[in-house]
């Protein structure tokens, strides 16, 4: 990664042309950013079918270490980013969480792949999760089945430009600096089913629940497989009939378009308007006195 | 003797190391210059040496067939018939074909009769759970569910971004036709137009009504036809002779004039019922 | 024994399935019925009688390789479980298929564990999810799911947590396809059965014996751990899931003495991703693109194995025509390709584990790249590709390997596919076989790691139904494209990759033998694809379509797939018209099956040989755990 002062020169302060490659004023933060997002060491491990292509983006065609994510670590204590790669499923769920337990902060998640993301095609099996963000804060999606690495690639820019965005001034993008041990994650359990410690009291409600009224919620009814061969055989057929409109279907906001990182962007925005509003007020009430003397 | 067998291996690997810049040499140090001319021959058969793509300065383009999210066609907006208008005629064989089971599809009723009309009122695909696997596309009677070229995807937020409505799904027509030409024209041989097939039905009836002399519609459609036949693939417009359109492959494709008379019928009854019972 | 091999003119060894089966029935007289139902085929044994009848099987009537053992259960379709086992002659031929009934509600079936190893696992497997006990078994405990797990999820009565309907289609998709996220329609899983007096605290133990024990091992925790000062040197060593060397998420359990191991568990399931119970959901044409998710590495063999299954219970019904034969050098075209990708993968990340650390790798992943351009043009991903239908294919090559810009900076790339293919089967590939001999075959390092370490004879290989290179290595000469031929191999010229000695090096030694012979075979389906041209690449002259009913019957469809023997056992039930999803799918899947033999040809290494024999027998996760 070459020196490019240009890039870094971003505040409200004017360097002189003829100086632009010599000097830079930034502020703390852009430096910082910087610093974090051309060395960010993925950890070295892969779930499934991502994990290939994972392996194909490292590799010599196209090779993410010239964004910086240098080598991958297979310890999670030298690693800053984890890429989740593939299906996570309830068995693997729990040394995932552990793992990114023992990551040192900064530290970030970008869930790759559709299985990764949401679950993907085998979201409604038994022992799949229906995404990481179930368990961890995740900070980059990217979707695909699997994404190409070139698709991964434009995922791990826009963990760059979401890194770009923060600022060591607003103590939500650097909650490591806060006061007090940060809590690690709950490790999930795994009992009859998954159980996340944060829903115990809810699991033990529902099982205390369905004791009492084995009907609602306890009995699972035997389901007449064959005469649904045989109905699904006809609707095939048939043309359906039309089902009553799902009451609670979700109500999806989508964005107008743009990159992922327009947000980004966005609050860069607003953060220099601010400077240099504060600017302007700070010359006016420099003038204010100035008159005043 | 012993240490041969180490020294050819790093004789090799030293050869690789070379190769890579005598690469280099070839094309004049082009390679970090993104240039365009020998991107081909450095990603084919024929080249030595480890070559990187340079990503975001310089992409390897896809394949025709490639296949990422599905998109929806909808007709062009220049159109002078059907702008904007959805090829999808809402018969569901994509949702069914789906093995994960990602499409959801409202389909659209006639307000006044109740009856299914050939155009989707809401279309979700949950790209999270896509398996990017093409059948939908492929099963399509009516070429108008495709996959698209775009892998640049990638969010902060899944929530929202990644249920894909019938807003985000829709594309236009000229879109497709760009990422693949050679499809795209096999799809109008076999359709006999560059529209959708009932565009070219409208057309052929605009121009019957015209003859009659009760409408000044013009057959604008059927002249885009062979002009941009021509224009897309003129090394094979010779045998571009196009075939007459599939008819009544689903309930939907049947003639317009039927659909309306029996809507026509419909309220007729309506009219009937309520006359009755006033 | 003696006495009636001298009897018969052909020996009973070598003698056709429909004697066997004649012998088998004179033998054990009233436990053994001739399977019955419309396509099926084989045997149904007695249980009581089973490990007998298996004895015979194996040691009279030469059928010494267990192929595949699986569960089904015929809820609502007569009621039982079934043991269905398919045993083959590594000398070559079909299988003999005999099944084990039992009721449903206490489903217990003698183990076979003591006639074939191979067994272990996979009953193992159907205890997990079917419930099924096997009295005998060594150490009969779940396998891909955690103990505690609610219930035997396989079962047809079983329902997921975030059940949406039985089978696919789904109704609610169409045409009233309000669009819904399940998991949060359904937020605690209301088909999962939580104990009343459940407690985090119990569940959530943590020390050491309790990690262990829940794991079932074989391995004495008790022993090791509970000893007071240092008497011995042996500890308990875990690697995995996430362990660098395990080529995804495996996990090993060592007992070491020193360096050296003396025993090693694997511990799987860490991607078991509900393969089979997503299949038997899916209807048949569904489940192509889940099959390219089996084994990654090779998407395009998996492809080959499942349709020629389903495509044998469609020869059932009446309306059948066969691939035409463009349709099927096309597919031995992809299937040898991607095998060429299995094997510089699999020598690659081998090379990894035995300490060549990412530059043969790098050499390798190169080519590959080739082929997947390839791939992605053809079938349109350069993984996943999705590519064969039940007779026929999703496409015929296309013209031109061209690329059209629609992103910025984007490259555009165009090629002639019969010459990007000649350059890449006539120079390329060769090319680097070349290399990688000469980068590796005669190294000294990589001699002294891996000759005679992690070595399986030819008895055990075949009675740990290990397959693929594993087997070919310990000198078997079994090799399905030979000895139970399908699509075109028949006329196709090539040889068996075959070494005796049965170490990690004589398995290197097969698959870059195998490389060669897969450019052999490549370059007779070149003229082959120029003969064709033009032809259909469907049977029926056009598209199949997109919810086939495939007739009831049973089939079971093999190929040699890059990582061993991969099998589909499809059952179709439903009525005489047959079905459009399948009653029960089930994947032999080598990348599981090879690793039963792992602790037995560890046992007396050391720590460090351990991956790279776990790298040496070449799985993939995908399939292991499906």
């Amino acid at each position: 990664m070459e020196l490019n002062l240009q890039e870094l020169n971003a505040t409200e302060f004017p360097v002189p042309v003829e100086l632009e490659d010599n000097i830079a004023i930034t502020s703390l933060s852009q430096l910082y950013n910087w610093g974090r997002r051309n060395s960010m060491w993925p950890m070295l491990f892969g779930l499934a079918c991502c994990a290939i292509e994972m392996i194909a983006t490292a590799s010599s065609r196209f090779d993410f270490s010239r964004f910086g994510f240098e080598v991958m670590r297979a310890t999670p204590r030298q690693a800053d980013l984890m890429i989740v790669s593939g299906t996570v499923t309830k068995k693997m769920v729990v040394p995932i969480v552990r793992l990114y337990n023992q990551m040192p902060e900064p530290k970030y998640v970008l869930a790759m792949g559709a299985c990764a993301s949401g679950g993907g095609p085998f979201k409604e099996g038994y022992n799949v999760v229906s995404g990481m963000d179930k368990y961890l804060p995740v900070d980059v999606y990217v979707p695909g089945c699997p994404p190409t690495p070139q698709a991964l690639l434009y995922g791990m820019i826009a963990l760059q430009r979401k890194i770009d965005g923060q600022s060591i001034a607003n103590g939500d993008d650097v909650p490591w600096y806060g006061v007090g041990s940060a809590e690690p994650t709950p490790v999930p359990v795994l009992g009859p089913d998954i159980i996340d410690p944060r829903q115990m009291d809810m699991i033990r409600r529902q099982a205390e629940s369905a004791a009492r009224d084995m009907e609602a919620l306890g009995l699972r009814e035997l389901p007449a497989i064959t005469q649904i061969v045989a109905a699904k055989a006809e609707t095939a057929e048939a043309v359906a009939e039309a089902l009553p409109a799902d009451t609670d279907a979700l109500n999806v906001v989508l964005p107008t378009g743009g990159t992922p990182w327009q947000e980004a962007e966005d609050i860069r925005e607003k953060r220099r308007l601010r400077a240099l509003a504060r600017k302007a007020l700070r010359a006016t009430r420099r003038a204010a006195q100035a008159e005043g003397e | 003797m012993y240490g041969t067998g180490l020294a050819k291996g790093l004789l090799l690997t030293l050869r690789h190391f070379v190769e890579s810049y005598i690469d280099d040499l070839r094309y004049g140090f082009r390679k970090y210059h993104h240039s365009t001319d020998n991107f081909g021959i450095r990603q084919g058969t024929k080249t030595k040496g480890v070559i990187t793509v340079q990503y975001p300065d310089e992409k390897v383009a896809v394949p025709e067939r490639f296949r990422f999210v599905p998109f929806l066609i909808v007709e062009d907006e220049d159109h002078p018939t059907r702008a904007g208008k959805d090829w999808c005629t809402s018969c569901g064989i994509c949702a069914k074909v789906c093995p994960p089971q990602c499409i959801w599809i409202v389909r659209g009723n006639d307000p006044v009769t109740g009856r299914p009309v050939p155009e989707p009122e809401a279309f979700f695909i949950d790209i999270d759970i896509c398996m990017n696997c093409g059948y939908c596309a492929e099963y399509c009677p009516f070429d108008a569910i495709k996959m698209d070229h775009d892998y640049e995807m990638a969010s902060y937020d899944r929530t929202s971004h990644h249920i894909h409505d019938k807003e985000r799904l829709s594309k236009p027509n000229s879109y497709w036709r760009g990422i693949a030409p050679t499809r795209a024209y096999e799809e109008m041989l076999v359709r006999g137009t560059w529209e959708h097939k009932d565009a070219a039905k409208e057309a052929r009836r605009g121009a019957a009504s015209s003859a009659r002399g009760r409408s000044s519609q013009p057959a604008a459609p059927a002249a885009t036809v062979t002009s941009s036949a021509a224009e897309a693939a003129p090394e094979a417009s010779a045998a571009a002779a196009p075939a007459p359109a599939a008819e009544g492959a689903t309930p939907w494709s049947e003639d317009d004039a039927k659909r309306e008379e029996r809507r026509r019928k419909a309220l007729e009854r309506k009219a009937r019922r309520a006359a009755k019972q006033g | 024994m003696e006495n009636l091999a001298a009897a018969p003119e052909q020996p009973i060894e070598t003698a056709s399935i429909d004697d066997a089966i004649a012998y088998l029935k004179s033998n054990h007289p009233g436990a053994i019925k001739l399977d019955d139902r419309a396509g099926y085929e084989g045997i149904i044994v007695d249980p009581d009688h089973l490990v007998d009848v298996a004895r015979v099987i194996r040691g009279e009537l030469g059928f010494d390789y267990l192929s595949s053992a699986t569960a089904v259960d015929y809820l609502g379709e007569g009621d039982h479980m079934e043991m269905v086992y398919h045993a083959y002659r590594t000398g070559g031929g079909g299988a003999l298929v005999f099944k084990a009934q039992t009721d449903r509600e206490n489903p217990a079936i003698p183990s076979l564990t003591s006639v074939w190893r191979g067994a272990d696992f996979q009953e193992r497997e159907a205890w997990d999810l079917y419930g099924i006990r096997f009295p005998g078994h060594p150490n009969l405990k779940r396998i891909l799911m955690w103990e505690g797990f609610h219930g035997h999820p396989m079962r047809k009565d079983w329902r997921e947590a975030y059940y949406e309907e039985e089978l696919k289609p789904f109704d609610s998709r169409w045409p009233g396809g309000h669009v819904h996220r399940s998991e949060e329609k359904n937020v605690f899983g209301k088909n999962v059965n939580y104990p009343t007096d459940i407690d985090l605290n119990r569940l959530m133990d943590s020390s050491e014996s309790a990690v262990y024990e829940s794991l079932g091992l074989g391995v004495d925790v008790e022993r090791i751990m509970d000893k007071d000062g240092f008497e011995t040197n042996e500890l308990v060593v875990n690697m995995g899931p996430h362990h660098p060397s395990t080529h995804g998420v495996f996990r090993m359990v060592l007992t070491v003495d020193g360096e050296t191991v003396t025993s090693l568990e694997p511990v799987m399931g860490y991607l078991h991703r509900n393969h089979e119970k997503i299949g038997e959901r899916n209807t048949y044409l569904h489940n192509i693109p889940f099959t390219d998710r089996l084994d990654y590495i090779s998407s395009m063999g998996n492809n080959h194995g499942y349709v020629l299954a389903v495509e044998q219970l469609m020869s059932l019904g009446r309306k059948y025509n066969p691939p035409t034969y463009r349709c099927e050098a096309l597919r031995v075209m992809m299937v040898e390709l991607s095998r060429i990708v299995n094997h510089l993968w699999a020598i690659g990340f081998w090379l990894n584990d035995i300490g060549a650390f990412f530059t043969p790798v790098l050499y390798f992943i190169q080519e590959r790249e080739r082929i997947l351009d390839f791939f992605e043009a053809v079938a349109g991903s350069r993984m996943m590709c999705n590519y064969m239908r039940f007779g026929g294919l999703f496409g015929d090559l296309p013209e031109r390997i061209k690329s059209v810009s629609n992103l910025t900076n984007d490259r555009v790339r165009d090629y002639n596919t019969m010459q990007f293919l000649t350059e890449m089967i006539n120079e390329r590939i060769p090319r680097t076989i070349d290399e990688l001999e000469l980068l590796l075959t005669q190294n000294e390092i990589v001699l002294e790691r891996s000759v005679d370490v992690g070595v399986l004879s030819a008895e055990d290989a075949i009675n740990y139904s290990a397959a693929g290179p594993l087997l070919r290595g310990s000198g078997v000469a079994y090799d399905i494209r030979r000895a139970d031929p399908y699509s075109i191999y028949p006329e196709l010229d090539f040889d068996i990759a075959v070494e005796e000695e049965g170490d990690m090096y004589a398995r290197y030694r097969v698959r870059v033998t195998e490389l060669r012979e897969s450019v052999r075979i490549l370059r007779q389906i070149l003229p082959r694809l120029e003969a064709t041209k033009g032809e259909s690449i469907w049977a029926d002259g056009k598209p199949g379509a997109y919810q086939p009913r495939v007739p009831h019957g049973e089939a079971y469809g093999r190929v040699e797939n890059g990582k061993g023997e991969l099998g589909y056992y499809v059952v179709s039930a439903g009525g005489r018209g047959g079905s459009s999803n399948p009653w029960r799918y089930h994947v032999r899947a080598p990348s599981f099956i090879n690793l039963t033999p792992l602790g037995r040809m560890s046992q007396g290494y050391k720590v460090a040989d351990i991956v790279g024999i776990l790298g040496s027998i070449d799985i993939v996760l995908g399939e292991t755990d499906r």
